[in-house]
């Protein structure tokens, strides 16, 4: 496997705010790296640097092995950019939207044609398009700007909060859309402030805030640097978690909490307490409708990592767009 | 749209190779002329965004009109006596007029487009830098073309007529819309530069009056006082108003032509490579 894209020690100011202080990002090719972290942790800025629309004041980056700032043309041709809020022109229709990107790529005039007609109907928007862009939903907005993304089929595809604003079954078709590019060999960055997301889509995710990574591993390493696992009861008869209380605070020496109503979890060390556990409420006669060992989600992951809560209040907030 | 995602997006003759040690260019090897295409593609981009708003075209047809209608009804009388005979003295310096401010609509639209999202997408793709800027200039040619078309329909219903003929005429027409294109680069410079479309705007009407109306746009170069002879002279506005005159009413053309020209292409020369420059400098 060859790096597909990589940047070391990555510093960019603005006036006297510090988007990025000296940050570290690579991905292998075919794999999808997630950049996770909050409201103005750096994710944009860190995408514009690779994307070469940004020069870094200190450290380098390169894709494909060329520098972004040294071949930045050569950069060009191998990636597609899809923004925090969609970049596609409002006065354009679907068509003529991707055949100006094609048209820009060097394709000839039917040949862009053919591939904007190509894109339109994998992403579904056949229908509307020879319809101004201004006309489109939020979701069919992202979707031709991802399609523009694609046009010049980009080994390296930059997807920079691609989700962000989405209803969930939107969010859905979006991901399946990053696992078939990934399935097809491209190399994906995808910047979010959903865990759930980076869990779902990345090989390695990277976590980053105020700049800086902070944390760095596949899903499952970062959810072991949250700690242990959790084991959750919910018992067919809500009367008797009194005694799965019991049981399960004798097993972990811990008291267990109450999640929701009906449940209760309680954290283990050790690997062994869940078999323990399904013996004892067993042999206590208490039916359970769910039963299950879980690892810490990022949610609690990014907690531990920065002691403060990854879905902030402040959602409506907007990151610097520079 | 789950049903189709499966599909291969990459089918088709560039498909990549596979976990290559390198990665392989997405894009079919390059054609030639690739800045000309570009631009024009761009060019198109911007003549679609005219045309499906057609009220941008506004201020390029109602604005030599009224000009026309102030100069001549309000102030023709005064100044020559004759309606028709200041109008045939008057139309072709407004033509000047009005293409030149025609032309700080691409700087102010320039200046809103930058911020926007596509034009990351420009910067991101590889074309030259210089693409977008030439493309909005073409593009907008096309509202010089609808100013004068509208002026000289106004002109010829109240009475103006051609005094050489056609081809003079065309060629008038040619030489003030390049001298416009020309001048829209200062503009484009000021789009680039700026943060708000505003100061744009502002700043451009601040050049613009001195270069119009200190010109022999309205009366003759010698009833004006010596000084503003000095700067009528040294105009190149007023070069181009006196080769539209010639070409279109009669009269030595002189090297007002080429003075025109020159003027043109040394405004392009100085001009175009700074706004290139600083919108290469932009974030």
């Amino acid at each position: 496997m060859s790096v597909a894209f990589q940047a070391e020690g990555l510093v960019k100011r603005f006036g006297k705010t510090t988007a990025l202080a000296g940050i570290d990002l690579a991905a292998e090719q075919g794999t999808v790296l997630g950049v996770l972290g909050p409201n103005g942790a750096g994710k944009t800025t860190a995408v514009r640097i690779l994307a070469t629309l940004l020069r870094p004041d200190e450290g380098r980056a390169t894709v494909g092995g060329f520098d972004v700032v040294k071949d930045a043309a050569a950069v060009r041709r191998l990636i597609g950019l899809t923004g925090q809020y969609a970049s596609v022109d409002e006065d354009l229709t679907g068509t003529q939207n991707l055949t100006l990107i094609g048209e820009l790529l060097d394709l000839r005039r039917r040949d862009a044609r053919s591939r904007a007609a190509e894109l339109l109907e994998w992403f579904d928007l056949t229908e509307a398009a020879n319809r101004p862009a201004k006309t489109y939903s939020g979701g069919m907005r992202r979707r031709l700007d991802l399609a523009a993304s694609l046009v010049g089929r980009p080994a390296v595809i930059y997807l920079d909060e691609p989700t962000t604003g989405l209803d969930p079954a939107k969010r859905e078709d979006m991901w399946g859309v990053v696992r078939s590019l990934v399935n097809d060999g491209s190399t994906v960055l995808l910047t979010t402030q959903y865990l759930d997301e980076a869990d779902a889509l990345a090989d390695d995710i990277s976590v980053i805030d105020h700049g800086k990574v902070i944390a760095h591993g596949t899903p499952a390493q970062l959810k072991q640097i949250a700690g242990g696992q959790t084991i959750l009861v919910r018992p067919i008869d809500p009367a008797r978690l009194g005694e799965v209380a019991t049981i399960l605070a004798a097993i972990s020496d811990r008291d267990p909490e109450s999640p929701g109503r009906g449940v209760l979890t309680v954290p283990v060390d050790d690997d062994q307490a869940f078999a323990t556990v399904v013996r004892r409420i067993d042999e206590a006669g208490i039916g359970v409708m769910e039963l299950s060992l879980r690892l810490p989600s990022l949610d609690e992951v990014f907690f531990t990592l920065t002691g403060k809560k990854a879905t902030a209040d402040d959602d409506e907030k907007v990151e610097v767009a520079a | 749209m789950t049903t189709t995602i499966e599909r291969d997006h990459g089918a088709g003759p560039n498909t990549r190779t596979p976990a290559g040690s390198t990665l392989t260019k997405g894009q079919p090897p390059a054609r030639p002329f690739r800045l000309v295409r570009h631009s024009l593609a761009l060019a198109r981009r911007s003549l679609i965004k005219t045309l499906r708003t057609p009220e941008q075209l506004l201020d390029v047809t109602l604005q030599p009109v009224m000009f026309v209608v102030i100069f001549v009804y309000l102030l023709g009388g005064a100044i020559q006596g004759s309606q028709v005979g200041y109008l045939t003295f008057l139309l072709p310096a407004i033509m000047v007029q009005s293409v030149m401010f025609a032309s700080v609509a691409t700087g102010f639209s320039l200046n809103t487009d930058v911020k926007k999202g596509v034009f990351d997408r420009f910067r991101s793709l590889p074309i030259a830098r210089s693409a977008p800027l030439i493309g909005s200039v073409v593009g907008d040619l096309v509202r010089f073309v609808v100013s004068i078309v509208v002026l000289l329909g106004f002109g010829y219903a109240t009475g103006y007529r051609i005094g050489t003929d056609p081809l003079h005429a065309l060629a008038a027409c040619l030489l003030v819309i390049f001298f416009a294109a020309s001048i829209t680069w200062i503009f484009v410079l000021l789009g680039v530069i700026m943060r708000e479309p505003g100061a744009v705007q502002g700043t451009a009407f601040l050049l613009l009056f001195p270069l119009t109306f200190g010109t022999n746009m309205m009366v003759p170069t010698d009833t004006l006082p010596g000084w503003l002879q000095a700067w009528v002279r040294i105009n190149p506005v007023a070069s181009v108003m006196d080769a539209a005159r010639a070409l279109m009413n009669g009269g030595p053309v002189g090297d007002t032509v080429t003075k025109s020209l020159l003027w043109s292409v040394g405004i392009i020369v100085v001009f175009a490579p700074l706004a290139v420059r600083f919108y290469r400098r932009r974030v």
